[in-house]
Formats: C-alpha cells, sequence, structure tokens
C-alpha cells in the first residue's frame, strides 16, 4: 500500500519535472530572438539617421554614407519579384482551390512543399545560368527573378488555403443567378477571400525581403545608384553581408543599422498581417 | 386569336435559334489557372535541368571521383568535394542534436502542458524567430555568438571532453561546431511549429483515454500522444535536416571556410552552400564554374531527397489523422 502511494508521488514529481523541462525548452527556443534583437538595438540604433536614409556608401575609408541605394534596390527587387510571383501563385493557387481532381491537386501540393524546401542559393545558381551567363550580366532582373521564383510556391499555397475557406453556398448562389464559373470565382470568390490573399503576398514578400544567398550572384551589389534594371543593383540584405565580412570598423557598425532597418521592415510587415489576419478573424465569411 | 397559339412557338425557335453561352471565358480561365499551377512543375525541372547543364562537363570528368575526393584546387583545376559533403552533413547533423530535443520539448509544452494564456503569445515569438534573415543571425554570429563561445563555452568543453579527438586543437572561434548552433537557431522555428501542428492535430480521445486510466500529465503525454505522433514528429526532423542542409548565409559567416575534414568540433570546416556562396563570383575558369554548379547539384539532389521523405512522412500521418477521425 505504502509502495503505491510513494510510486504515485514519485509519478507526479516526474510529470512537474517534465513540465519544468519543458518550459526551459520553451525559453531557450525564444532566447536567441530576444539576444539578436537586443543586439540590434544596442550596436545599430545609434547609426540609424538621417545619413543612413538618404546618402549613398563612402569609399573605402571615408567615415559615414549611409545605405540609401540598398534601401531602394531592395523595394526595386521586391518589386520585381511581385510581378513574377504573385500571378503564377495567386493563379496556381485558384487552381489548386476550385478546379482539378483530388489526385492531381494533391501532387502539385506535394511538389510545391518539396519546392519550398530548395535551398535558396540554389536558386541564385540557376539564375545565373539562365538570366546572367546568357545576357552577359548581373542584372536587377536577374534577381527579381531568382526572389520571384521563390514566392511562387508560398504564395500559391497561402491562396488555395484561403480559397477553400470561402463557404460553397457563394459559389452556388452566383452559379444559380447564371453568372459564369470564372467571374464566380474572380469576383465572388476571390473578392470574399482578398485580404487572405494580400496576407498571403505581404508574407511571401517579408520572406524574400531578407533573402542574400539568391542575389548574390544575381543582382550582385552595386555601391551606386542603379540607373537601369539591366545593371548590378544593391539591396539591403547584400550590403548587410559584405559590411559584416569585411574589415572596417565604420562599415560594422553600418551593417548593425542594416540589419536593424531590415528586421524592422519585416516585423512591420508581420504586424500588418495579424492585423489583417485578425480582422478575418472577427468576422469569419 | 393567332398571336396567343403562336407565341409559344415563336418562343421555342427564338430559343433554338439562339447560341448557347459561350464558354469560352470559362475553359480559358481554367487553362489559364493550371498552367500557373503546373509551373511549380516546371520549376522543378528547371532548376534539375540547369543545374545538370551547367556541370555537364565537370561530371564527365570526375565522374563519382568529385564526391569521394577531397582536392579542391582551382589553379591545378582538381575539384573534389568531399569536405563539403562532410561539412554540410556534420553541421545539419550538429544542428539537428541541438535543435530537435529543444523543438519537440518546446511543442510538447505548447500543446500539452502550457497555461493556455500563454501559448499564444509564446507562439508569436517563435514565428518572429521564424522571420529574422539569415544574414542578420549571421551578423550576431560573427560579433555577439562566436567570441562569446570562444572566450567561455568552449575553453569549458576542452576542459571537460579534451581528451576525445572531438574537442581537442586549438580554439579559434569560428568553427564547426559554431555552425552546428547558428543552423540550430535557423531551424528551432519550423521544427517546433511543424511539431506542433502535428501534436495538435491527435485526437482528444487519446488524451482522455489515457486521463481515465490515472496517468500523470507526462504519461499521457508519452504514452499516448508521442508515440501517437511518432511518424509526424520524424517528418518534422527531416523536414527541418532539409532546411539544415541548404542553410547558406548565417552558417557561411561562422564556419570558418575552410576545406578541411577534422574530427575536432573547434576546428573551421566548409559546407556545400557555402562555397558556392563564397566561391561563385571568383570563378575564373569553365571548369570551376562548372565544378561549382556540380555542388548546386549534389545540394538539391540531397536537400529534394531530405524534403520528399519529409513531406511523405507528414502525409501519411496527415491522412491517418482524418480517416480517425472519420472513424
Amino acid at each position: 500500500m505504502q509502495a503505491t502511494a510513494a510510486n504515485h508521488a514519485w509519478r507526479k514529481i516526474k510529470s512537474a519535472l517534465v513540465s519544468a523541462l519543458a518550459f526551459v525548452s520553451a525559453i531557450l527556443v525564444i532566447a536567441p530572438l530576444g539576444l539578436v534583437f537586443f543586439y540590434l538595438v544596442k550596436s545599430g540604433a545609434s547609426s540609424v539617421n538621417w545619413d543612413f536614409f538618404t546618402q549613398l556608401p563612402k569609399p573605402v575609408g571615408v567615415v559615414g554614407g549611409g545605405m540609401a541605394n540598398a534601401i531602394a534596390g531592395s523595394f526595386e527587387l521586391l518589386g520585381l519579384a511581385a510581378m513574377i510571383g504573385v500571378p503564377i501563385g495567386v493563379l496556381g493557387g485558384v487552381y489548386l482551390a476550385e478546379y482539378g481532381s483530388t489526385r492531381t491537386n494533391s501532387l502539385l501540393r506535394f511538389i510545391a512543399d518539396v519546392l519550398n524546401g530548395v535551398p535558396s542559393i540554389t536558386w541564385g545558381v540557376v539564375v545565373y545560368g539562365l538570366v546572367v551567363l546568357r545576357f552577359k550580366g548581373f542584372s536587377a532582373y536577374a534577381g527579381g527573378l531568382a526572389l520571384g521564383f521563390m514566392m511562387v510556391p508560398l504564395i500559391m499555397r497561402t491562396t488555395e488555403e484561403v480559397l477553400l475557406l470561402v463557404p460553397n453556398g457563394y459559389r452556388e448562389a452566383a452559379l444559380a443567378l447564371g453568372v459564369s464559373r470564372w467571374k464566380t470565382i474572380v469576383h465572388i470568390v476571390m473578392k470574399t477571400a482578398s485580404k487572405g490573399i494580400v496576407t498571403g503576398i505581404l508574407l511571401a514578400l517579408a520572406r524574400v525581403a531578407g533573402e542574400t544567398a539568391p542575389l548574390l550572384f544575381t543582382a550582385f551589389g552595386n555601391r551606386f545608384w542603379n540607373h537601369s534594371l539591366s545593371e548590378p543593383i544593391a539591396a539591403l540584405p547584400l550590403q548587410i553581408f559584405s559590411y559584416a565580412i569585411s574589415p572596417y570598423e565604420d562599415w560594422h557598425r553600418q551593417a548593425w543599422a542594416g540589419a536593424l532597418v531590415l528586421v524592422i521592415m519585416i516585423f512591420f510587415i508581420n504586424v500588418l498581417v495579424r492585423f489583417l489576419t485578425r480582422d478575418r478573424m472577427a468576422n469569419p465569411t | 386569336m393567332m398571336i396567343t397559339p403562336a407565341a409559344p412557338s415563336l418562343a421555342g425557335s427564338i430559343a433554338a435559334k439562339m447560341k448557347p453561352p459561350s464558354r469560352f471565358g470559362d475553359k480559358a480561365f481554367e487553362w489559364l489557372t493550371l498552367a500557373m499551377a503546373l509551373a511549380v512543375v516546371g520549376l522543378v525541372f528547371l532548376v534539375g535541368w540547369q543545374l545538370a547543364r551547367g556541370s555537364s562537363l565537370a561530371i564527365q570528368r570526375f565522374g563519382f571521383h568529385f564526391l569521394t575526393t577531397s582536392t579542391w584546387d582551382p589553379v591545378a583545376e582538381q575539384f573534389g568535394a568531399l569536405p563539403f559533403i562532410y561539412g554540410t552533413v556534420v553541421s545539419s547533423l550538429l544542428a539537428l542534436i541541438i535543435a530537435v530535443p529543444l523543438s519537440i520539448a518546446t511543442a510538447v509544452y505548447l500543446t500539452e502542458l502550457a497555461p493556455v494564456w500563454i501559448r499564444q503569445p509564446l507562439v508569436s515569438l517563435i514565428e518572429m524567430l521564424a522571420a529574422i534573415p539569415s544574414v542578420i543571425l549571421g551578423l550576431w554570429g560573427i560579433f555577439v555568438m562566436i567570441p562569446w563561445l570562444r572566450d567561455h563555452p568552449f575553453p569549458f568543453l576542452k576542459k571537460l571532453f579534451g581528451w576525445t579527438p572531438f574537442f581537442s586543437g586549438p580554439i579559434y572561434g569560428v568553427s564547426m561546431l559554431a555552425g552546428g548552433i547558428i543552423i540550430a537557431i535557423m531551424i528551432l522555428p519550423i521544427v517546433t511549429s511543424v511539431s506542433r501542428e502535428i501534436l495538435r492535430s491527435v485526437p482528444n480521445l487519446q488524451r482522455e483515454a489515457a486521463y481515465a486510466l490515472g496517468a500523470t500529465r507526462w504519461e499521457v503525454t508519452r504514452i499516448a500522444v508521442l508515440s501517437y505522433a511518432k511518424k509526424g514528429l520524424f517528418g518534422a526532423v527531416i523536414l527541418g535536416l532539409g532546411r539544415a542542409l541548404g542553410e547558406t548565409m548565417a552558417v557561411t559567416m561562422v564556419i570558418g571556410n575552410t576545406p578541411q575534414i577534422a574530427a575536432s568540433l573547434f576546428a573551421p570546416g566548409y559546407t556545400l552552400a557555402s562555397v558556392i556562396a563564397n566561391e561563385f563570383t571568383e570563378a575564373t575558369t569553365d571548369m570551376y564554374l562548372q565544378a561549382l554548379f556540380e555542388i548546386g547539384l549534389v545540394l538539391f539532389g540531397i536537400t529534394i531527397l531530405a524534403n520528399l521523405v519529409a513531406q511523405l512522412l507528414l502525409k501519411t500521418m496527415t491522412t491517418k489523422m482524418t480517416s480517425r477521425v472519420a472513424q
């Protein structure tokens, strides 16, 4: 009798111990976030100033300068990437949600998920072979294409998910009124799910905004303003990388500042997304 | 008098003369969306084809020796990828050893043990960690993590385990172990969130049955939840492995970029992804570029394999779940 009581107590202690361990693990998992953010603010905040947003990089040895061209370049690259990733991703997602047999769709979904796992550096190599070698030069187009390819499976999957949330009654009501199928999809289904689709696009943009590896030998980077999209272009992540591995103290300082700005941009998009999706949760359609 | 009986036949003849509604828009839209959906298949082939085409000469010249020799000499045009394959595998395994227990324990905490009010904030924080770009983690790695590792944990590890080959030799800071740690941080969020999804999809009946038998919280988790979700959790781990193998920027910045095979985890290493990132724009000869394309092909091959296995495991898990629920 006593043995069972002791055994019971021991089982309860063991349960509490494991709970404590799991709690410590959770703390350890989010610790890097706190540490990275702390050092970004500590080492970067003082260098984020007017010059940072308005000046070009200064030559080696000259203190000061900023990353104006890299910030603009990042936005240009994201714009180019969106022009490829958004139409292919959204329309592909429409097919997965509205057409196709269960069998083909689960296969396409599977391939999209596998494609999502392709290392980002691979996209750089592929676009190098596809564009840079063929047109004999690094260019903004090449960088945008690499990022755009990465966005396709991301957007396709999120678009499909939000379209499936639209109740079938909406489709049936429109079709019963004699509206053709494609107009039903475009004007009723996609319109109802538009917030969700935009959310997916924003998340994909936030994801590729921080990518460096696919840009290393496509967009290549540039220390000056880019005047033509068929020339090399600067990007914030590229600039952070080249400054971080440089031997100059002043460039390290600017790398931290660039990293802080990039992280704030990405977190801002994520907060915006949360705001949009909370609205969707509030009145489910 | 004549109009009334004529009217129906008139309407009927108009209906007969009317063209059926055009289905062109519908067909065109369906084909358009199908073409876009097929883009994912096209992209997989595009990647494979480009990499194979770019490395065909190197494949012809080096054959299987490319994978089994360890000379990397661009000047003499001798290329062997073994040190990079070794570095990729070892750093990824180190990352898994560090990240998997932490991730699964966190997923268990989030689904089974944590008070409900704390779950959503924790999940949001993990999503934020996932949103930190690789290059920024690398920056932090160079200037914060490496000096700290060099001054505190590494000498300690050397004192404790210096008698084994794994923790001997000089400490530089940049090392295979540092690479493994930074990759671990990169894959923590994805392994945690996929594991959490898996645990959440375990039917509550499983838990209730175990509770009804008088099991404690941990016993419920171990017997009813973890053993049930084993296959799916394995899928989550392999998915993490796939990400670890292809991780580029952060690891390039901390692993030391030295093509060697050393037993010591304090020695610098090199990975497949890092050598592409570092040397691609410096590749001056055709054969050098070809060799780097072949490295890309090897990397693509092993990550596709890891992802295929992971997705298959996760898929069987989810179909099992739904069929159980249907019953």
